[in-house]
């Protein structure tokens, strides 16, 4: 494993609001993670939109920040998705955008394609800040699934670089996991037992994987394995909710066609319904 | 061993469910003579359906004290298939819908009643209320007439009641005499509190009353029977005419669409008042068992298809009988299955007997059952649940009544979604949310069950609420936390009280909790809810939990006070309140000037758009003696919250395992290893997890980032208490 798992960072840049913050955000990340930020622009290069940039950078380019700015002009979807196939992206961070009421935060049109689209790792932001609003407490998932080791371990990772002091494993139990449906007195005893021995097991499971995490990365992290009832890949996200977790690390999903859009399952819940920041690790 | 026990306590309770087998013969059979000539079938037939549904439900069946038979809600549905289809053709609609039921059993349907909102049920059963007492009041007074639909029946209420006053025919007096009597023995049954009375059934007492009178008149005063003619059961076959006789289904109109209409209405009222009754009935039940209700409405669907095949009706759960069985000592399915026997009996010695019933006095008690499901006091219970609760009650009454059963439902269905769009003022609340998996369900690591619900919780997804709910063990307790739901409607507020009794009675435990948003449509605990503007948010009249607090206040000796305090003054004393503002704090329950208090809070953190909002709840104590400032914390919680810059974890002495289980900081390390001796480390790690914070002078105590429970509540008052104690005997 090297030391430095995301070499370069994406990020693209529009002229909005929220452009100063975002680019905050991004180059933060950059340094704590010793990565090299790339910045897209869609559209024509201009004095004055450099300028910006770069003023924006100043600080950070005092810091040792490495960063280059693209600008190409084309369909916003494919030029980020071949930037990031051209200029080895390992990580893109994609901005949400925010409900009038209520503070809920959806994904637009294009992020989603992007993240359903590319090849590499999603960081989507809810709440960029100019200020550091510190990350604490990271969520991850603990799916049984073979890419959820190196998600785990990605998590650590970046919980110990943002100097995060809690990981909380959540493995979902998806209801269509006990095949026993409750009728009575006798089948509620027994799915109660399964239940349980599903905790037990989906416990031991995750410890597992806990144990391969290297030394390095989990020192000083406290952490909790928390078996949850729902929506496969829609709970997870109610529960880092309801914890207030500062950051969702999930697992990519395998695929997604025309269908898992109209019916959504898995990831294509939480980018509707975006909890707080989400990592997708690829 | 345990095998042994049970079927020795099996054994034991057959004599009981014998005898209430019996009791509930007495009632099942007037009312199945009385239910089957009023939907115009032969009354025979539901005496069939009512032995039909004996035998087969307590053989196949999955409740324990229900009682089967042919239910009052079927009158309004049977009435309209025998007058457009004709009897034998009602018969073959009977059967489909015995078979339509039976594959809702296997395909677990049987929660399809959870989809019917509450107040549209309650006007359904309101509806088939008035078609029973409409028709049926003018035969009770011998005033047999035909209209074309409820409501000119119930117009022409008053003028049967007059005309009563100018029968001629001494034969209707008596009639009409025989039907009043048998009206205010109904009605005052209940007030006479007398063992022997009691014993037999009502409608029991006015068949067995009545047959007497008839022999009365026949062997002591050697008159005819002076009751007219008309006015007395017709003829009941003998078991061989009934088995000669038997009504051959016609499958005529099979691809008629009136039929499979009827088969639908058939189906739906059948399993809705099944379902019903059965919920009903689990409350009832001494034991505490949980029906299993897919199994039931499997052996109610066999039951209807049998019964249709032997010229009986649809076979339900019928409530009145159920509860006499339980009233009667009932404890298994043997009850049901012994009322079926019974009833068998009487057919077969009495028949002749039953036909000396006058029919006016058989209505009477019809009339009496139809009053009960339409009763004003049932009006008034909606409306004070919410005007827009009435509104959605009388539209279903109306559509049912002028229309039908189905259009009444959907008009029900139909009416209570568009209020909740127009309570919510959104329609795309509803539409974006329906399809997602609103709740989610963890167990705490104390053993709780939590329960939170997202976006809305209405009759329209309350399934997945109910499928969560159903799996938890009722020993348990539970949290439903419905801070992030902007809507709760009535019906979900009365089947979490269902829960909630249900949990109560198992020992278990269900606390709803994020109310306090939701603003209520009126002072009744079902009323629907909905997220108020912030404009809003101080309302008057207290909320249930302000009413609960109230009550701890009183055990604990406490004053509750709800009112919204922006600043407290001591708080801002604590370290933990350094990095936050506190917003307000309300529903507190206090002792003295501050010397103890437990108040739910709301403070946030961060500004602008990093700002978030908390509410806890908080017990803050106030020591009349120094001790040093600490923050006792678990390990790798909780510290978000902190500026514990530069403070560091201090470890008391030969107390290894406490010093890896809790984070301990404070500014002065020596004075706080000695402030935490023995004791005191015995009594953190012997009791469930706190946070606890000391300022020098006070103690503020909590453990949750949410508003607990009342039981939560009371744990930490004691919890409080207690270590003050301990503190200051130091």
């Amino acid at each position: 494993m090297s030391t430095t798992k995301f070499k370069k960072i994406g990020i693209g840049v529009a002229f909005s609001p929220n452009l100063k913050a975002n680019i905050f955000e991004a180059s933060r990340l950059a340094l704590v993670m010793d990565s090299e930020l790339v910045l897209v622009h869609v559209g024509e290069e201009n004095e004055e939109k450099k300028a910006t940039i770069d003023d924006h950078l100043a600080s950070f380019s005092e810091r040792k920040l490495k960063y280059s700015v693209l600008f190409l002009p084309g369909a916003p979807v494919d030029i980020i998705l071949s930037a990031i196939k051209n200029y080895d992206i390992d990580l893109m961070i994609l901005g949400a955008l925010k409900r009038e009421t209520f503070f809920k935060y959806y994904l637009g049109s294009i992020a989603r394609e992007i993240t359903r689209k590319a090849d590499c790792s999603i960081l989507l932001l809810i709440n960029p800040s100019v200020d550091r609003v510190p990350c604490k407490h990271i969520v991850v998932n603990g799916l049984k699934d073979p890419k959820t080791k190196e998600t785990i371990n990605y998590a650590f990772y970046v919980g110990k670089k943002l100097n995060a002091s809690r990981v909380t494993v959540v493995e979902e139990v998806g209801q269509d996991e006990f095949n026993i449906k409750v009728d009575d007195d006798k089948t509620l005893r027994q799915s109660t037992i399964i239940r349980e021995r599903l905790m037990i097991r989906e416990n031991m499971r995750v410890k597992k994987l806990l144990e391969e995490v290297p030394e390095e990365f989990s020192n000083g992290i406290s952490v909790k394995s928390q078996p949850i009832f729902g929506k496969r890949g829609y709970s997870i996200g109610h529960y880092a909710q309801v914890v207030r977790a500062d950051l969702l690390v999930m697992n990519a999903p395998i695929k997604t066609s025309f269908w898992d859009r109209l019916f959504p399952h898995d990831i294509e819940h939480i980018l509707g319904e975006l909890p707080t920041d989400v990592l997708i690790i690829r | 061993m345990r095998q042994k026990n049970s079927i020795a306590t099996k054994i034991a309770a057959i004599p009981r469910n014998i005898f209430s087998g019996l009791v509930v013969s007495l009632i099942a059979l007037p009312l199945s003579l009385g239910l089957a000539m009023a939907c115009d079938a032969p009354p025979i037939a539901g005496v069939i359906t009512s032995i039909v549904g004996g035998v087969i439900v307590a053989i196949f069946g999955g409740s324990y004290v229900t009682i089967s038979g042919p239910g009052k809600g079927l009158v309004g549905v049977v009435l309209v298939a025998v007058s457009t289809l004709g009897l034998t053709t009602t018969y073959a609609a009977i059967i489909c819908s015995g078979i339509l039921l039976l594959i809702l059993g296997f395909l677990r349907l049987g929660k399809l009643a959870d989809y019917f909102p509450s107040s549209a049920i309650q006007g359904v059963l309101a509806a088939i209320g008035l078609i029973i007492l409409g028709k049926q009041f003018h035969i009770m007074l011998g005033n047999k007439i035909s209209r074309d639909n409820t409501i000119d029946y119930l117009i022409a209420i008053p003028k049967t009641i007059m005309k009563v006053f100018e029968y001629q025919d001494p034969g209707l007096i008596n009639a009409a005499i025989a039907g009043v009597l048998s009206l205010i023995v109904m009605v005052f049954y209940s007030e006479i509190r007398n063992k022997y009375l009691q014993l037999i059934p009502a409608p029991m007492w006015i068949v067995i009353c009545s047959v007497g009178f008839s022999y009365y008149c026949e062997f002591v005063l050697k008159i005819s029977n002076p009751i007219s003619e008309k006015y007395m059961i017709p003829n009941i076959p003998s078991l061989s005419e009934a088995v000669n006789d038997l009504p051959l289904p016609n499958f005529g109109s099979i691809y008629n669409i009136e039929f499979w209409g009827s088969v639908v209405a058939l189906t739906l009222i059948a399993s809705i008042e099944s379902l019903l009754s059965i919920k009903a009935i689990d409350k009832l039940d001494p034991k505490k068992r949980r029906s299993n209700v897919n199994k039931d409405i499997k052996a109610l669907g066999l039951a209807t298809t049998i019964s249709g095949l032997f010229g009986g009706l649809n076979v339900v759960t019928v409530i009145a009988p159920s509860s006499v069985n339980i009233t009667n000592g009932g404890t298994n399915r043997l009850g049901n299955l012994f009322h079926a026997l019974f009833l068998m009996i009487f057919i077969l010695l009495f028949n002749s007997e039953l036909t000396r019933i006058p029919l006016s006095a058989l209505m009477a008690i019809l009339v009496y059952t139809g009053y009960k499901l339409a009763a004003p006091e049932m009006i008034k219970r909606v409306f004070l649940i919410g005007k827009e609760q009435l509104i959605i009650f009388l539209s279903t009454l109306l559509v049912t009544l002028k229309i039908g059963l189905i259009s009444g439902i959907l008009a029900g269905l139909i009416s209570t979604f568009i209020i909740h769009i127009i309570v919510n003022n959104s329609l795309g609340l509803f539409i974006k949310n329906i399809v997602k998996p609103n709740v989610l369900m963890y167990k705490e690591e104390n053993g709780n069950y939590f329960i939170s619900v997202k976006h809305f919780c209405s009759f329209l997804n309350f399934n997945k609420l109910k499928d969560k709910l159903s799996v938890i063990p009722e020993q348990n307790d539970v949290v439903i936390d419905f801070s992030m739901c902007g809507f709760v409607d009535h019906s979900v507020m009365e089947n979490i009280n269902d829960y909630q009794e249900l949990f109560y009675k198992k020992g278990g435990n269900i606390e709803v909790i994020g109310m306090d948003l939701l603003g209520a449509k009126s002072g009744h605990p079902f009323a629907l809810r909905k997220l108020l503007p912030i404009s809003n948010l101080i309302k008057s009249g207290a909320t249930k939990r302000q009413k609960d607090l109230e009550e701890v206040g009183l055990n604990f000796d406490l004053n509750f006070n709800s009112e919204r305090l922006k600043k407290n003054g001591v708080l801002e004393n604590f370290l933990f309140f350094k990095t936050k503002k506190i917003e307000y704090i309300y529903n507190r329950l206090s002792r003295g000037q501050n010397n103890l208090s437990v108040f739910d809070i709301t403070f946030s953190e961060g500004e602008a758009i990093a700002k978030e909002v908390v509410r806890s709840t908080m017990l803050h104590i106030n020591l009349s003696k120094e001790i040093p400032s600490f923050t006792l914390t678990k390990e790798g919680l909780l510290e978000r919250f902190y500026a514990l810059a530069g403070q560091k974890d201090i470890s008391i002495p030969n107390q290894r395992d406490f010093s890896n289980r809790f984070y301990l900081s404070g500014e002065k390390k020596k004075e706080i290893q000695n402030f935490f001796d023995k004791k005191l480390v015995r009594f953190f790690e012997s009791n469930s997890y706190y946070h606890v914070e000391s300022n020098g002078s006070g103690l503020l105590i909590f453990n949750k980032e949410r508003v607990a429970s009342i039981k939560e509540i009371k744990q930490l008052l004691d919890f409080g208490m207690r270590l003050k104690t301990q503190i200051l005997q130091k």
